[in-house]
């Protein structure tokens, strides 16, 4: 596997949706991400573990909440214990000190970016709407199965129901990414990213910030990394 | 106040400050300057009706605006502080004991009047002022 390049992406906690009036009357519909407090906790390198990467951590978590392996583990770069770990992928050349904090100008306005989250949970949910199934007919001497699959497979032969039959189930709580979402704007001082349109995740959630693998990097966005 | 009642906060007071919104409910008659991109030149243009509906929700605010077009309904929604209303003018303040005037889709003519609301003190107050100069 090719060595992987590109510079880190950030950790940041979705705060909800709101509009962007912009002054020529259009609106924009944004996320609000909060990147609050971003630091890298440690540092991955091909001498002793084998890959590179950063490791960064968001928030300030109690004490009463940090094991004493973490606790260590926070020590030796001397950060304070952060709320959630996260790593990312880098290349050699973009690669953090740890203590380094990050901002949110790491993200520049009209950029694409990949944002990846853990969907909203729905429980067990039916054909209709885990799958987009059709259901059946409303009337037409259809009697109490409308939202039903309808057939789960043949007869005699095979036999058996397939595997990976769509049926119903478990749905939600994913982790999802989504491609080329655009940064609509960004606010260091206040640590907010805007992305255009929806992130996958809950409110309060924690959702992962990178550029867009599908698209050239954007000549304004720093490297390797907005330090603050 | 969250970081995002505060973002919100901020785009309220700029837009606001841009743009004076003046009291209105639903069943007045208000008159919409809306901004109209045409090619390179902005025009305004004005669109009268009936206010059938308000949503309240901060920056994300809006009415509807129902009225007769060539005899046809036509109802337009417009967000409460966007940049492209110039100027929401209030023609006429109507009395009604609903806040979804959604009866009136029903209705044309003699059965779709508002009384008006007389003695409204927002516009007594500059009519008293106006009376008091001449004097």
């Amino acid at each position: 596997m090719a060595a992987k390049t590109g510079r880190t992406g950030l950790i940041a906690k979705k705060l909800g949706m709101s509009r962007l009036f912009n002054e020529d009357g259009s609106t924009v519909p944004v996320t609000l991400l909060h990147v609050d407090n971003v630091r890298v906790v440690a540092k991955r390198t091909t001498d002793k573990d084998g890959y590179e990467a950063v490791q960064l951590g968001i928030g300030d978590a109690k004490p009463k909440n940090v094991s004493k392996a973490n606790k260590g583990h926070f020590a030796k770069s001397g950060v304070e214990a952060p709320k959630k770990v996260v790593e990312f992928r880098v290349g050699s050349d973009a690669a953090l000190e740890p203590g380094a904090k990050l901002s949110a100008a790491h993200f520049v306005a009209g950029q694409k970016v990949d944002v990846t989250g853990v969907t909203v949970g729905k429980g067990f949910a039916g054909g209709m709407k885990r799958w987009n199934f059709a259901g059946l007919e409303a009337s037409h001497g259809v009697s109490i199965s409308h939202r039903s699959l309808g057939s789960t497979g043949n007869r005699q032969d095979p036999g058996k129901t397939f595997k990976n039959k769509k049926m119903a189930g478990h749905l939600g709580v994913e982790r999802v990414t989504t491609q080329n979402l655009e940064v609509a704007g960004v606010d260091a001082e206040k640590g907010l990213v805007l992305i255009k349109g929806a992130v996958p995740g809950a409110k309060g959630g924690y959702v992962l910030i990178r550029d867009a693998v599908k698209r050239a990097r954007h000549a304004d966005a720093p490297f390797p990394a907005a330090v603050a | 106040m969250n970081l995002l009642e505060q973002f919100e906060a901020e785009q309220l007071s700029r837009l606001t400050a841009a743009r004076a919104t003046p009291d209105f409910a639903p069943g007045d008659t208000v008159r919409v300057m809306v901004k109209v991109q045409e090619g390179e030149r902005v025009r305004t243009q004005a669109y009268e009706g009936v206010v059938i509906a308000r949503s309240n929700k901060g920056v994300q605010s809006n009415f509807t605006v129902r009225k007769l077009s060539y005899g046809e309904g036509v109802e337009r929604v417009f967000p409460l502080y966007s940049p492209n209303v110039a100027e929401i003018q209030v023609v006429r303040r109507g009395k009604v004991r609903r806040a979804k005037l959604y009866y009136l889709r029903g209705r044309t003519g003699k059965s779709a009047r508002i009384a008006e609301k007389l003695g409204n003190k927002a516009d007594a107050a500059p009519k008293a002022a106006a009376a008091a100069a001449e004097a």
